[in-house]
């Protein structure tokens, strides 16, 4: 996946206007199968996956015994005993290996199919439409984080509807050798719905502008989900016991240390990830540290820098904050997540 | 690559025009192609005293920041208000509206012809 096929400011204003189309080929897809395939992800994940019906699609996370994210994932049931998990491409491997041993006791088994298999996203809202002339099929009933078998040229594909960019849209997980013609069909079918190509650039501003976290940004190995504001994701509910379990219900119990929170600055200076935020004093200095910026970027919607940052939980939305960057303290104000929310 | 030939250039990727008085000085299109979409340009307070290789101010983009190395020493007479305002000149002009700064030359500057240049940011790939 390229930065950019061209200006990426006009591939985000064609996902948000129209439709994007991306290769996310890069992204590990992991299988897990077998009669005990719900059971065993129960233990593996922090979400209840065993309660995901046949056909749907669930954001989860794997957490090590200490409550910390090794990744966020998507697990889609495809089947009473089959689930694919579409995960970060730097952490397939960690994900394989941490998803096989977790398995072990289990009739359920984990392959990586990441090689044999590829990903083209299009999303936007002009998305359905394009999907529908691409698989021939009408595509109201498919609703958001559902998925369904369909048929696309002829050969089969996984369609769901999942994004990270904050729009309605579909992810075609389709066999590595039907790639380069799933692209192919669907630029002939999007375009006369303006599908343009669109790269990483612009899927980090979508997704900052949706509110999205980012592994390595938002999340990590040193962050809880309740941390990052993402305690959702965790059911306490489900039944047996499950990797992590222990150290997120104290986590949960005695309270978060670190919010995240939305911030648009007053400057035209981008707050970028690892600068320090500060409590900003009457006369515009920079006083006590109180966190850092996770992801910042210029948001080509709101013509503004906006950023996501990890502050100290006791920090209040009407504090006067700041962000040092690289030697000017720019004023920012805090602003509900997500910043972006599609009209529907 | 677009590598006009009556200019000169820098190994910060920068242009300098010193056949005219006060000389111009501006990104390159290799520059500004590895950028991406200028968001935002920073530009020194016009009346500077410069030298060559000092930074005089930053080009940020999407993705990432570039800080401006100044290819001559002088001062600095103008700044290009409308790239300020409108940073996606850069892009789209590098060479002619999306010019950065007009310097008074201390000295007529030691810089790469456009042959020399042209092999450069080949390598620079």
């Amino acid at each position: 996946m390229p930065l950019r096929y061209g200006s990426e400011l006009a591939e985000h204003r064609a996902v948000r206007e129209q439709a994007g189309l991306f290769d996310l080929s890069h992204m590990g897809q992991i299988e897990v199968t077998g009669p005990e395939a719900p059971t065993a992800l129960d233990y593996a994940l922090v979400g209840h996956l065993s309660a995901v019906p046949i056909g749907g699609a669930r954001y989860t996370m794997l957490c090590d015994a200490a409550g910390g994210v090794l990744d966020d994932l998507v697990a889609y049931r495809l089947a009473s005993h089959r689930y694919l998990l579409v995960v970060n491409a730097i952490n397939t491997r960690v994900v394989y290996e941490a998803i096989r041993t977790r398995c072990a006791d289990y009739a359920a088994w984990a392959a990586d199919r990441t090689n044999e298999r590829a990903i083209i996203a299009v999303q936007g809202p002009s998305a359905a439409p394009i999907v529908e002339a691409l698989t021939g099929t009408g595509l109201t009933r498919l609703r958001y984080y559902t998925a369904a078998l369909l048929d696309i040229d002829g050969r089969p594909a996984v369609v769901a509807r999942t994004g990270y960019t904050g729009e309605d849209g579909f992810e075609l997980l389709v066999h590595a050798e039907d790639a380069v013609r799933t692209w192919d069909a669907a630029l002939v079918a999007g375009r006369r719905h303006g599908l343009t190509p669109t790269g990483l650039a612009c899927r980090d501003t979508l997704r900052i502008e949706a509110g999205m976290p980012l592994y390595g940004a938002e999340i990590g190995r040193d962050v809880t989900p309740f941390d990052a504001g993402l305690g959702r994701v965790v059911s306490f509910v489900k039944p047996g016991d499950f990797v992590g379990r222990a150290a997120l219900a104290e986590a949960h119990k005695s309270g978060v240390t670190r919010r995240l929170v939305g911030l648009v600055a007053s400057g035209q200076r981008i707050p970028r990830a690892g600068q320090q935020v500060v409590t900003l004093t009457d006369d515009g200095h920079g006083a006590d540290p109180v966190g850092l910026i996770t992801s910042g970027a210029p948001s080509p919607t709101f013509k503004r820098p906006i950023a996501m940052a990890s502050i100290r939980a006791g920090t209040g939305d009407s504090i006067r904050l700041a962000v040092q960057v690289r030697g000017t303290t720019e004023p920012v104000e805090i602003v509900p997540l997500p910043f972006y929310r599609r009209p529907r | 690559m677009n590598v006009p030939e009556h200019l000169k250039y820098s190994p910060n990727h920068e242009w300098v025009n010193d056949s005219v008085q006060p000389a111009e000085v501006g990104i390159t299109a290799f520059a500004a192609e590895a950028l991406g979409d200028v968001i935002y340009v920073e530009l020194p307070e016009p009346g500077s005293q410069l030298t060559a290789g000092d930074v005089c101010g930053e080009v940020e983009s999407t993705k990432s920041v570039a800080e401006l190395y100044l290819p001559v020493s002088g001062e600095v007479v103008a700044v290009n208000e409308a790239v300020i305002a409108d940073p996606g000149l850069i892009g789209a002009d590098p060479y002619g509206k999306g010019w950065l700064l007009r310097v008074r030359l201390a000295q007529v500057p030691s810089l790469m012809s456009p042959d020399e240049y042209r092999a450069f940011s080949d390598e620079s790939r």
